[in-house]
């Protein structure tokens, strides 16, 4: 019965693509779309990320939803899995600072670009979807947009159309990093807000962006279905697939179960046990390198005994990070710092990130302590968590590591939403509880998010992210030279000073990168995992159908 | 009967009270924050505190509840921190789902629980009572995420004779009483059925037992009334009883299905509730526990009501 409905289905398919061909071919004059099959996505979030523009569900979010739909002024370059991942053009075609005042940013739009809707995106469109995640006063002012995309634009002062195909923004200060910022802001249609009687609640039913990607069913909780644009502006970037289907399957046992039965082509985050099983049954396994680090994050308050840099580099020296990457079935990459040595910002640091027990026992005992009279230090960690990779067991071992050459840990374990009000709140919080570390993952997709949020003084906690109070006159500095540095070439030498600084310094035990591991069906084609939490999807088919 | 009843949706009044105000308030007492999982990780605290006004969490929790509570006798919920949807809408879609689950699983569990424990108690200190206990305490004992790993494994991966999750190609909203649908929900009915069928056949076989012992039943047979007779007097002196355990095995089968229907991403309030523990989803947790609480209340009150139906001794007392 199945294989009958199966066969009827190809078949109504079948028909279906041809009569779409012959029209292409026949009344178009077109090139036919190499239609390629219907992929299913088991995601690791819980819920089917929100259609709305400014999408939830952090980083996968995003990644299937937020820039398949919708598209920024500037977009990354996911072509390639060999190079770190670039700003490129996106829905403008280019941008500039005024030379005089380096507040002033000028941003070229594409032109004859459309909407889903069919309606024509416009400097004025930009300025609208500026109103609504920053102007409360603005009908389409949506809380849930403006609470995942305000943050990342935090220098916008004003902003304004020049012309339909000029959008001019001024900043609160000098800030280099801007592009990086606005590559989060996604645009929504205008048109399709007022068609849906200027309500989110009703866009989210029937959305339209730029993007390559349109959504054709959407059943919160449950799945998504998204189809190719063929209107799209970017001929090369027009889907390969017939459909792409994306299920929230927040357990990994149930993703791995329905890729192993067939009932998806593709998972995220499969759970290290289960790798070698896949691998075996002929599934692909997928990952690269990319921005995110797994530290632990000193404090640096008064009395904390990470302030000692001896301290500090034997702890860096004591991690037997190979050992975690076997236990981990490989899929970690070895930190040497914040960012993996490939990334243009890593530098040339002095102290080398290594694996050197004797000398780091030698740093112990130069500082006072040694397996017999060890330091006492306590950690803040989480049991589970978004890009905690696998917390206890790789914890644990740190800790096994670091008894080896005097520092005993013990743990504070927390949930991950605990853990992140206390990152918020600072070191110096009472909900510290006199610990001396906290544990969590970093996002590091711009040299802001990477290095500079975590140590610029004037970013301590609750004011920013400077969890452990680090203060560093010569580091702020850097810091403002990154932001007033234009010249993209310059301004890379000075990003990797400050990270030079970060890994001379031992400012954070360096553990992992994580690798974004993914499972999929080896009917899965031209997928190419770029270095990022994004991916281009595309270039992507399914064999055989 | 009236008064019987009555009284009964009295005592209700004040279980649903106290159930709104413990399912408002504990929820506080998980660590962390509502908002932290719907805003970045380093979200602002300016954006925090807008966000936390927007949704009222800035407010005391004493005064929360009391806007909470009055909105909630209208049947407004709230609005879901992750969704941005209405709470009430959330949960009316997942409770359809997890009621078709829950009545596949009824049926599953009531029938072979009924059966075994009959079969069970009608051989008392027999071998085959033996084994019907053995089957039973297993089906109690047997962790349902286990089970369910189990069965997926063989049924789904080994065998790819059904499928591992969800609730069809089209997902529940395209959900029809056909094989192509039903298959969907074969393992999950069948894990969450196992432990009511443990302890209804526990349960029946224990009454039926006792039943038997009974000295009206000698009476009977001496009478010279036929087994078929007999059995049926049983199953009516049974029936109160066992119909309370089936009364509470349909309530734990609608709230307690949180693993199984994250096993099998089957999409209902089990499934609907870990996502709100997950992302302190706290309108969402709440109004999910309250309806499933009040369902509780409400299935228990229909349990009474029918009890005086089957034992007229019962509303006479």
């Amino acid at each position: 019965m199945t294989n009958q409905l199966f066969r009827h289905r190809r078949v109504r398919r079948f028909g279906v693509r041809a009569a779409l061909m012959v029209f292409a071919l026949g009344v178009l004059g077109a090139t036919p779309v190499d239609a390629g099959g219907t992929l299913r996505v088991a995601m690791s979030a819980s819920d089917v990320p929100l259609p709305n523009g400014q999408t939830d569900q952090g980083a996968e979010g995003m990644r299937f939803m937020g820039y398949s739909l919708f598209e920024a002024l500037v977009g990354y370059d996911l072509s390639s899995r060999d190079k770190p991942v670039t700003l490129i053009p996106g829905l403008a075609t280019g941008w500039s600072v005024d030379a005089d005042d380096r507040t002033r940013w000028t941003f070229k739009l594409r032109s004859g670009v459309k909407f889903h809707d069919g309606s024509l995106f416009t400097a004025a469109a930009v300025v609208w979807n500026l109103d609504k995640i920053l102007n409360k006063d603005a009908a389409q002012y949506d809380t849930k947009q403006a609470g995942q995309g305000r943050g990342r634009v935090p220098t916008i002062a004003s902003y304004k159309a020049i012309d339909d195909s000029t959008v001019e923004i001024v900043t609160t200060k000098p800030d280099a990093l801007f592009p990086y910022q606005i590559a989060w802001i996604v645009m929504s249609s205008p048109a399709q807000w007022e068609k849906s009687g200027k309500s989110w609640d009703n866009f989210i039913k029937n959305p339209s962006g730029t993007g390559p990607w349109k959504l054709s069913t959407y059943t919160p909780r449950e799945r998504a279905e998204l189809v190719p644009n063929n209107a799209y502006w970017d001929a090369n970037r027009i889907p390969k697939l017939d459909k792409m289907v994306l299920l929230p399957v927040p357990d990994p046992s149930a993703r791995v179960a329905a890729l192993r039965s067939g009932q998806v082509d593709w998972i995220e985050a499969p759970p290290p046990d289960a790798l070698p099983s896949l691998k075996d049954a002929g599934f692909v396994i997928s990952s690269n390198v990319y921005p995110h680090v797994w530290p632990w994050h000193f404090s640096r308050v008064e009395g904390s005994p990470w302030n000692d840099i001896r301290v500090r580099k034997a702890a860096n020296l004591a991690i037997d990070r190979a050992g975690m990457k076997s236990l981990l079935g490989g899929l970690m990459l070895e930190a040497q710092g914040q960012v993996p040595p490939s990334s243009d910002w890593f530098g040339n640091p002095t102290f080398k990130v290594r694996y050197d027990v004797a000398e780091a026992k030698r740093l112990m005992k130069e500082a006072g302590y040694s397996k017999d009279n060890p330091l006492q230090v306590k950690a803040i960690i989480s049991p589970a968590g978004s890009g905690q990779m696998q917390p206890m067991v790789m914890n644990e071992l740190i800790q096994q590591n670091l008894a080896e050459i005097g520092i005993k840990v013990d743990f504070d374990v927390r949930d991950w939403n605990a853990l992140l009000a206390n990152w918020r709140a600072g070191a110096k919080d009472a909900t510290t509880e006199g610990a001396h570390s906290t544990n969590s993952s970093y996002f590091s997709q711009d040299p802001f998010t990477a290095l500079m949020r975590h140590l610029d003084s004037r970013l301590i906690a609750p004011k920013g992210t400077n969890w452990g109070y680090y203060q560093d006159p010569e580091l702020d500095k850097l810091v403002d030279g990154i932001r007033g540095e234009f010249d993209p070439a310059k301004q890379v030498k000075v990003i990797q000073k400050l990270h030079e600084r970060y890994v001379d310094n031992a400012l954070f035990l360096f553990v992992a990168h994580d690798v974004g591991p993914r499972a999929m069906s080896p009917k899965v084609k031209g997928f190419v995992q770029a270095q990022n939490w994004f991916q281009d999807l595309t270039p992507v088919s399914i064999e055989g159908e | 009967m009236f008064e019987y009843l009555a009284k009964r949706l009295l005592y209700a009044v004040p279980i649903c009270i106290t159930v709104s105000a413990l399912c408002f308030s504990l929820v506080y007492l998980a660590p962390g924050d509502p908002l932290s999982a719907v805003l970045p990780a380093d979200a602002s605290q300016e954006i925090i505190d807008d966000v936390k006004a927007q949704y009222g969490l800035d407010k005391p929790v004493y005064v929360q509840y009391a806007l909470w509570l009055g909105r909630a006798v209208t049947g407004d919920l709230g609005t879901s921190i992750g969704s941005g949807r209405p709470v009430a809408e959330e949960i009316g879609q997942a409770i359809v789902n997890s009621l078709i689950l829950a009545a596949f699983a009824s049926v599953v569990g009531f029938t072979i629980g009924s059966a075994l424990g009959m079969i069970a108690g009608y051989h008392s200190g027999s071998t085959t009572d033996k084994m019907v206990s053995a089957i039973a305490i297993s089906g109690v004992s047997v962790p349902h995420y286990w089970l369910g790993i189990v069965l997926v494994v063989i049924f789904s991966v080994k065998l790819n004779w059904l499928p591992a999750m969800g609730a069809g190609a089209g997902g529940s909203q395209a959900w029809q009483w056909d094989w192509e649908h039903m298959r969907f929900m074969i393992l999950p009915a069948i894990t969450l059925a196992a432990i009511p069928t443990g302890i209804i056949t526990r349960s029946v076989r224990a009454l039926v037992a006792d039943t038997l012992s009974k000295e009206f039943v000698t009476a009977l047979r001496a009478k010279g009334l036929t087994e078929r007779t007999i059995f049926v007097h049983v199953v009516k002196n049974s029936a109160p009883t066992a119909l309370s355990v089936v009364g509470v095995q349909l309530g734990y089968l609608m709230a307690g299905s949180i693993l199984v229907e994250t096993v099998f991403s089957w999409p209902g309030t089990g499934l609907l509730l870990n996502t709100a523990i997950f992302q302190r989803d706290i309108p969402l947790l709440q109004g999910t526990i309250l309806v499933l609480a009040l369902f509780f209340v409400g299935l228990n009150l229909l349990v009474d009501a029918l009890q005086p139906l089957l034992d007229p001794r019962i509303s006479r007392s």
